[in-house]
C-alpha cells in the first residue's frame, strides 16, 4: 500500500518530475500549488518571481498529464507573516536573512505539513535537489543545483514527512525526463533571486517597507568617509553601492564589515578584515547523524564550502574554519556536514 | 449531453454549408437553424424571432447588460442584484469602471432573496435615469428562485428593460419568457444537457440593443458572426427534452434533494443550509460546515468519490469567499467553509447514501485541518 502524499507543485520542472515520479512509484498522489502572494501577477517575467497565475496553471497542466489530482492552496498570508515580513524584520535587524530556507522551514515543512497531515496524508513531497535516504539528509549529486543547505534547517520530525525524489539525478536529467514525459514546463527556465520581489531590486524593496534614514558609513578608525540612506541596503561582504567619494588610504576597494541598525552605522574597510575564520552560532538544529569526520560547514546557499571543527556550548555553536571565509553574514544559516551528509544546522550570530 | 441532443449534433456535423449562404447547402443549414429557433421558442414560451444565438450564457448576459446600457444612453443607472452570476455582475462594472455607468447592487435577504420592495425603492430614487434592471432567475451557487415575474412587473411599469439570466431555470423550474414579463432571458446549452460553447438570449421584439459584436448582421442584427448550426440543432433539441422532462424532474430531484437535506443534518448536526429553505432550485442543497475549509472538505469528498463544489475561483484558483454568501450576510469564514451539492438528472439515491457514508469522517478530518 503506497503512502498518501502531498505534492507541492511550482508550476516548475523539478517539482513536476517529483510529483511524477513518486505518482509512478505507486503512491497515492495529489498535487498543490501554494500560492505565495497575495497579489499575483499575470505572467513571469524570465526567471524571476514566481506564484504567478501562469505558474498555478502550469501546476495545473503538469498534474494533468500525470494524471493526480489538483488543488491549489491560499499561503499567502502565512507567507506573508512567516517568510515576507521576517526577512524585512531581519534586514531592520542589521541580518541576512534566507528567504528560502524560511519558507521550508515555516512554510512547506510546517504550515503545509501539518495541514496536510491534519488532513490524511503521509508526507510532503517537493523537486528540491537533495537526497533523503531513511530521514538523513545529504547532497544531490548535481552539485550545481543541490539544495540540501535550504533543507538543513528542518527537524528531524519535519525531515521524517519529508520526500525528494530527485536527489539521485542531475538538473539535466530532470529537464530530460520532464520531456520524455510530456510535461510542457520542461524547458521552463530556473527560478532564482527572490520569489517576492518580481523586479529584483532588494534594496528598494527594503525602502519601501523600511524607508529611508541617513546614516555614516565609517572606516575601520571610526572615521566617516560617507553616508547612506538606510543600513538595511547593505550586506556584509558588500563591496559595490556603497559610493563613497574618498578613496582608501591604500587605494584598495573597501568592504561592508558590520552593519549596527541602532546608530544605523555601516563600518567599511579592506577586504582583508572581512576574513574570518570563527563563527559563533545559536539555536542549532540536529537532524542527522552524530559523525564528526570529514566535517565541513556552508555559510550561504550556493557559497563555498569550508572545512572545520565545532564545539557545541550553552544552546549555541562555535565554528572554527580551517580557513578564512569572507562575506559572513548574521542571520545567514551555517549548515554542518560530515562528507555529503547534513549533520546539523544553526543561525549564524557573529563571526571573527 | 442528452442522446437526443447529440444525436440532433451529430447529424449535422457532416454536413456542409453556412446558414446565412444562399446556395442550396446553405438553405439546407438555415432550415436546421430556424427550426432550431422554433423549437427553443415553443419549449420557453417565446416567438422564434426574439431568439437570439450566441456562444453560450456568458455573451448572452454581455449582451443584454451591456447592448442595452448603450442603447438606452444617456441613462446611466444599472440597477443588478447582488448575488449575479460573474457573466452578469462583471459586464456591469465594467461599464460603470470605463463607460460611466452607476451600478446599484440590489440587496438580498438572508437567503439571497430581492424582495420587490427593494427595487421597487431603488427605481423610485431617479426612474428616468435607469437603463436596465437584472436579477437572475434562480441562483447558481445556493439555489434560491428570484420573484422574477413580479420584479419583471415593476420594471416594466416604468418601461425600463428587464434582463434575467434563466441559466440555472431552465429544465429545473417552468420558464416562459412572455409568461415572465422579462424583455430578455439568457439560456445556455451545458446546463441543460446540450453541447458547451452554445446559448441564447431572448430579447423582445422591438428591444434593440447595441450589438457587443459587430459584423455580417447575423441575428437581428445584434449579434454577428456565423452560426455553429450543429451546436445550435443540439441546443434545440436539448432545450426540448430538458423543458419537457422538466416537471417530473423537478419532482424526483426535489424528493431527493429533501432526503439529502434532512440526512446531512443528521449527519452533521451544525450544519446551515444556505438559500430559500421552500422556493429553491430542486436540485440544489447548498452549506456552510462550520470550522470547515469549503476546499479541504472538497477534496477528501473527491478522493471518496463525491465531487461537490465550493463558491467561484478567481483566476489564479486562489478560493475567495462566495460574494453571494456573503450579500447574503454570511462572514467570510462561514463563506469559505461552503460547499455545494448539486443534483441531476443521473443523481440516485444511492449517490446521496454515498455522501452521508463518507462525509462526517471527512467533516472531522477538515476540521482538524481548520481554517488555515
Amino acid at each position: 500500500m503506497g503512502l498518501r502524499v502531498l505534492a507541492a507543485m511550482s508550476g516548475g520542472v523539478d517539482s513536476a518530475v517529483a510529483a511524477a515520479r513518486i505518482a509512478e512509484a505507486g503512491h497515492d498522489v495529489t498535487g498543490v500549488h501554494l500560492a505565495l502572494s497575495a497579489n499575483p501577477q499575470s505572467h513571469r517575467t524570465g526567471a524571476r518571481g514566481c506564484c504567478t497565475i501562469e505558474d498555478s496553471r502550469d501546476a495545473r497542466r503538469a498534474a494533468d498529464v500525470i494524471g493526480i489530482p489538483f488543488y491549489i492552496w491560499d499561503m499567502a498570508e502565512r507567507f506573508q507573516r512567516d517568510v515576507i515580513e521576517d526577512f524585512v524584520a531581519e534586514y531592520a535587524a542589521g541580518r541576512t536573512p534566507n528567504p528560502c530556507l524560511r519558507c521550508n522551514e515555516k512554510i512547506k515543512f510546517a504550515a503545509v505539513l501539518d495541514r496536510a497531515l491534519a488532513l490524511g496524508f503521509d508526507a510532503v513531497a517537493t523537486g528540491h535537489h537533495a537526497r533523503l535516504v531513511d530521514g538523513v539528509l545529504s547532497r544531490s549529486v548535481d552539485p550545481a543545483k543541490d539544495q540540501s543547505y535550504v533543507l538543513g534547517v528542518l527537524t528531524r520530525e519535519q525531515l521524517s514527512h519529508a520526500i525528494f525524489p530527485l536527489g539521485d539525478s542531475t538538473k539535466a536529467e530532470v529537464r530530460e525526463e520532464a520531456a520524455r514525459r510530456g510535461l510542457t514546463v520542461a524547458d521552463k527556465p530556473d527560478s532564482h533571486d527572490i520569489c517576492f520581489i518580481a523586479d529584483g531590486d532588494t534594496r528598494r524593496f527594503l525602502a519601501d517597507r523600511l524607508g529611508s534614514a541617513e546614516g555614516p558609513i565609517v572606516d575601520e578608525t571610526g572615521a566617516v568617509v560617507g553616508s547612506h540612506q538606510g543600513a538595511h541596503g547593505f550586506t556584509v561582504g558588500q563591496r559595490k553601492g556603497l559610493r563613497i567619494d574618498r578613496p582608501a588610504p591604500d587605494g584598495r576597494p573597501r568592504y561592508v564589515l558590520s552593519i549596527e541598525p541602532v546608530s544605523n552605522t555601516i563600518t567599511v574597510g579592506p577586504r582583508a578584515a572581512l576574513e574570518v575564520t570563527t563563527i559563533t552560532c545559536g539555536a542549532p538544529v540536529w537532524n542527522g547523524p552524530r559523525a564528526h569526520d570529514d566535517l565541513t560547514v556552508q555559510l550561504r546557499a550556493h557559497g563555498e564550502v569550508y572545512g572545520c571543527r565545532f564545539e557545541e556550548l550553552d544552546g549555541g555553536l562555535t565554528v572554527e574554519l580551517d580557513r578564512p571565509a569572507t562575506g559572513v553574514a548574521a542571520g545567514q544559516a551555517a549548515v554542518l556536514y560530515s562528507g555529503p551528509t547534513v549533520i546539523g544546522s544553526a543561525t549564524i550570530v557573529s563571526a571573527a | 449531453m442528452l442522446p437526443e441532443a447529440i444525436e440532433a449534433m451529430t447529424e449535422q456535423l457532416a454536413r456542409v454549408g453556412n446558414p446565412s449562404s444562399l446556395h442550396t447547402a446553405g438553405r439546407r443549414m438555415r432550415r436546421v437553424v430556424e427550426e432550431a429557433r422554433e423549437t427553443i421558442a415553443d419549449a420557453l414560451g417565446a416567438r422564434p424571432s426574439e431568439v437570439v444565438f450566441t456562444s453560450g450564457g456568458t455573451e448572452a448576459d454581455n449582451l443584454a447588460i451591456k447592448g442595452l446600457y448603450w442603447a438606452r444612453a444617456p441613462k446611466r443607472r444599472i440597477l443588478i442584484s447582488s448575488v449575479e452570476h460573474h457573466a452578469g455582475l462583471d459586464p456591469a462594472h465594467w461599464l460603470a469602471e470605463s463607460q460611466g455607468a452607476r451600478v446599484e447592487l440590489l440587496e438580498v435577504d438572508e437567503h439571497g432573496r430581492v424582495h420587490p420592495e427593494t427595487l421597487r425603492a431603488a427605481i423610485a430614487r431617479d426612474p428616468d435615469d435607469v437603463a436596465l434592471v437584472s436579477v437572475m432567475w434562480a441562483n447558481n451557487e445556493v439555489g434560491t428562485v428570484q420573484p422574477v415575474h413580479v420584479l419583471a412587473a415593476i420594471a416594466r411599469h416604468h418601461g425600463i428593460p428587464f434582463h434575467t439570466d434563466a441559466v440555472q431555470a431552465i429544465g429545473q423550474l417552468p420558464v416562459s419568457f412572455t409568461g415572465s414579463g422579462a424583455d430578455a432571458l439568457t439560456v445556455t446549452g451545458h446546463k441543460v444537457g446540450g453541447p458547451m460553447g452554445v446559448g441564447a438570449l431572448l430579447l423582445a421584439r422591438g428591444l434593440t440593443p447595441v450589438p457587443v459584436q459587430h459584423g455580417g448582421g447575423q441575428e437581428r442584427d445584434v449579434r454577428s458572426g456565423t452560426l455553429d448550426a450543429p451546436a445550435v440543432a443540439g441546443l434545440a433539441a436539448a432545450v426540448r427534452v430538458a423543458v419537457k422532462e422538466q416537471e417530473a424532474l423537478n419532482l424526483r430531484l426535489s424528493r431527493l434533494r429533501d432526503e439529502l437535506i434532512t440526512r446531512v443534518r443528521d449527519a452533521v448536526p451544525d450544519v446551515v443550509l444556505n438559500g430559500d429553505p421552500r422556493d429553491r432550485l430542486p436540485g440544489n442543497a447548498h452549506f456552510s460546515f462550520p470550522g470547515c475549509e469549503g476546499d479541504a472538505l472538497l477534496m477528501l469528498l473527491d478522493a471518496k468519490g463525491v465531487e461537490c463544489s465550493t463558491g467561484s475561483a478567481c483566476s489564479a484558483g486562489v478560493a475567495q469567499p462566495s460574494h453571494v454568501l456573503l450579500a447574503m450576510g454570511a462572514d467570510a469564514a462561514a463563506a469559505r467553509g461552503s460547499l455545494r451539492f448539486s443534483l441531476g438528472h443521473t443523481s440516485t439515491r444511492e449517490d446521496v447514501d454515498r455522501l452521508i457514508e463518507v462525509l462526517p469522517g471527512a467533516v472531522e478530518r477538515a476540521r482538524r485541518a481548520g481554517l488555515s
